[in-house]
């Protein structure tokens, strides 16, 4: 390399880095660390850092008081129910706009875009009263249609930009053969863009497992999420802290864990191809 | 002839999401333009009635409104302004080879993927509390008072609260353009013996200025709708101090079931998105072409 950097330097800079990176995460480790331990020690002055009686007890707690794994059950049966269905749909659509571009094709992708645009205040209002009329409030159908159709752009996006790297001789000499179409995505298409589709699912999960303004809006208590299941904290009785984060520990770690597998088609997923 | 099909069949395929998302967006938009010339309150339905301009006379004439649109741009600049010149010393950080670069750049992202309501609540009690709070005792330690923070700067609050998530969004798509910088340019400006100032202002920052468009639109889309760290931390208040206009509308339809008032406020607040829109859209689109 032409640039030399005294050790000196590259000593500096890597702390730095460190701190700056350190502070960023702080929230999320202190979240952690508090969850074990107990309600007295949470609030404790000067804090407790590492040195306290660390427990279990939080966690039991929090499953018995407000039964968290029915939340949790519900988060993942929305997070993942709703984009399966969401990817039947959107696999057909972006084959179509990536091989069998019409002339309107560029216009379509811009307006299915456009629709992501829209502030969901706009809809609000019929939307809540068509879900009161239809007996839709609080039911998982309900909000899970509703997260399947909030991600139905990004998915239909992502794909078109993935099928778009595929060579499309191939799929044409898939037909020579004589594949019917169906068989040709089936068969073809989606056996090769696999690793696409695993990250455009990836990134939709993520998305829909932290939606929180439909999930508190339409969930009242039988089909809430584990936002809403959060959101009960907001107005909490005594000492609650350690259960918090001990609540908050359980919904995040599992997206977090997903959303570090995803980054890169993270970038390419919310800035819409516009950075890569 | 064989396109002939496949044509058709794109026609079909493509279907199915074209009436979706057009059941989704356009008839429910259509049915917010009508409910905002009634007067239609859910408490009494039976006496709505057209009423014309007269909710967007009233929604816009009321105090709370102008406060709740201030806010809502006071919010969006706050969190732009900290997350994007945040975001640009983040990334240029993250892009020196520094020992475990990649834990660095897990450890800066996280805050994204943390769900809206856990964020606003561990940082208004874990961090944030007067009594308990880490930045309490970090006052304390220093010899100030500590400060109560959603009593008396709730806006500050939400703003601090918000950016910290939105910071590792413009860190990490800053970094991606970062790095796709060229390496012969760098070590060209080196040779030139161009300063680091000089350097970041004429190569890096205009290497750079798409993708801080791209962040500065994508999050203006969604900052425009921050709820759920209002929802859970301030509930617009206190009084309407950190009311923007989703919370406002929220209010007026889920609160005071005034779905009139409630559906010209999300129609003021689709013109406001649309704007932005428009430039986002743009941006996206030339990019389709190339």
């Amino acid at each position: 390399m032409a640039m030399k950097q005294s050790i000196q330097k590259r000593a500096g800079v890597t702390i730095l880095a460190w701190i700056v990176a350190f502070l960023i995460f702080f929230p999320i480790l202190w979240t952690f660390i508090t969850s074990f331990k107990s309600e007295l020690d949470a609030i404790a002055m000067p804090p407790k850092f590492l040195f306290f009686n660390w427990t279990l007890e939080n966690y039991a707690e929090v499953q018995e008081r407000s039964n968290y794994l029915r939340y949790a059950f519900n988060s993942i049966v929305l997070s993942i129910g709703a984009n399966v269905v969401g990817l039947l749909i959107a696999v057909p659509a972006a084959w179509s706009m990536a091989f069998a571009p019409g002339k309107r094709t560029k216009d379509l992708l811009m307006w299915m875009l456009s629709t992501k645009m829209m502030p969901a205040v706009g809809v609000l209002v019929p939307i809540y009263l068509l879900f009161k009329n239809l007996g839709l409030l609080d039911s998982l159908w309900g909000i899970g249609f509703v997260l399947m159709l909030l991600n139905l752009p990004i998915l239909i996006w992502m794909l078109y930009t993935y099928f778009k790297e595929i060579p499309v001789d191939i799929l044409e000499a898939a037909r020579m053969d004589g594949a019917s179409l169906f068989n040709e995505i089936l068969y073809v298409l989606t056996p090769m863009s696999v690793p696409g589709i695993a990250s455009t699912m990836l990134l939709a999960i993520i998305l829909s497992w932290n939606e929180a303004f439909w999930t508190l809006n339409l969930a009242t208590s039988n089909a809430a999420p584990l936002t809403a299941f959060i959101a009960s904290y907001s107005a909490p009785e005594g000492f609650f802290w350690a259960k918090l984060s001990a609540a908050s520990t359980l919904a995040i770690a599992p997206i977090l864990i997903l959303g570090w597998f995803s980054q890169k088609q993270l970038v390419r997923g919310l800035t819409f191809g516009a950075v890569k | 002839m064989a396109t002939q099909q496949v044509t058709t069949a794109g026609r079909i395929l493509v279907a199915p999401s074209v009436i979706l998302l057009f059941a989704w967006m356009i008839v429910p938009l259509a049915m917010t333009l009508y409910f905002s010339t009634l007067r239609y309150s859910l408490l009494d339905p039976d006496s709505s009635a057209f009423i014309g301009f007269q909710n967007y006379t009233s929604f816009l004439t009321d105090p709370d409104f102008i406060t709740a649109l201030l806010n809502t741009l006071i919010l969006v600049a706050s969190v732009l302004v900290i997350s994007v010149c945040g975001g640009i010393l983040v990334a240029l950080l993250m892009d020196q080879p520094v020992f475990g670069q990649n834990v660095l750049r897990l450890m800066v992202i996280a805050p994204f993927f943390v769900m809206p309501t856990v964020s606003a609540l561990v940082w208004k009690n874990l961090l944030m509390n007067p009594d308990s709070g880490l930045f309490a005792w970090i006052a304390r330690s220093l010899g100030f008072s500590p400060v109560v923070w959603f009593t008396n700067y709730p806006m500050l609050s939400v703003i601090l609260v918000v950016s910290w998530e939105w910071l590792p969004f413009a860190s990490l798509i800053l970094l991606t353009a970062l790095q796709s910088l060229d390496e012969e340019q760098k070590e060209a400006a080196q040779l030139d013996g161009a300063g680091p100032l000089s350097y970041f202002g004429y190569i890096v920052l205009p290497h750079i200025a798409r993708a801080i468009t791209v962040v500065i639109l994508i999050e203006t889309i969604f900052l425009l709708s921050v709820f759920a760290e209002i929802y859970v931390t301030t509930s617009g208040g206190p009084g309407v101090a950190t009311t923007n206009i989703p919370f406002l509308v929220y209010k007026q339809a889920l609160l005071n079931f005034d779905v009139g008032s409630a559906s010209a406020g999300g129609v003021i607040a689709v013109v406001l998105a649309n704007i932005v829109a428009v430039f986002l859209m743009r941006i996206v689109g030339r990019n389709l072409e190339g």
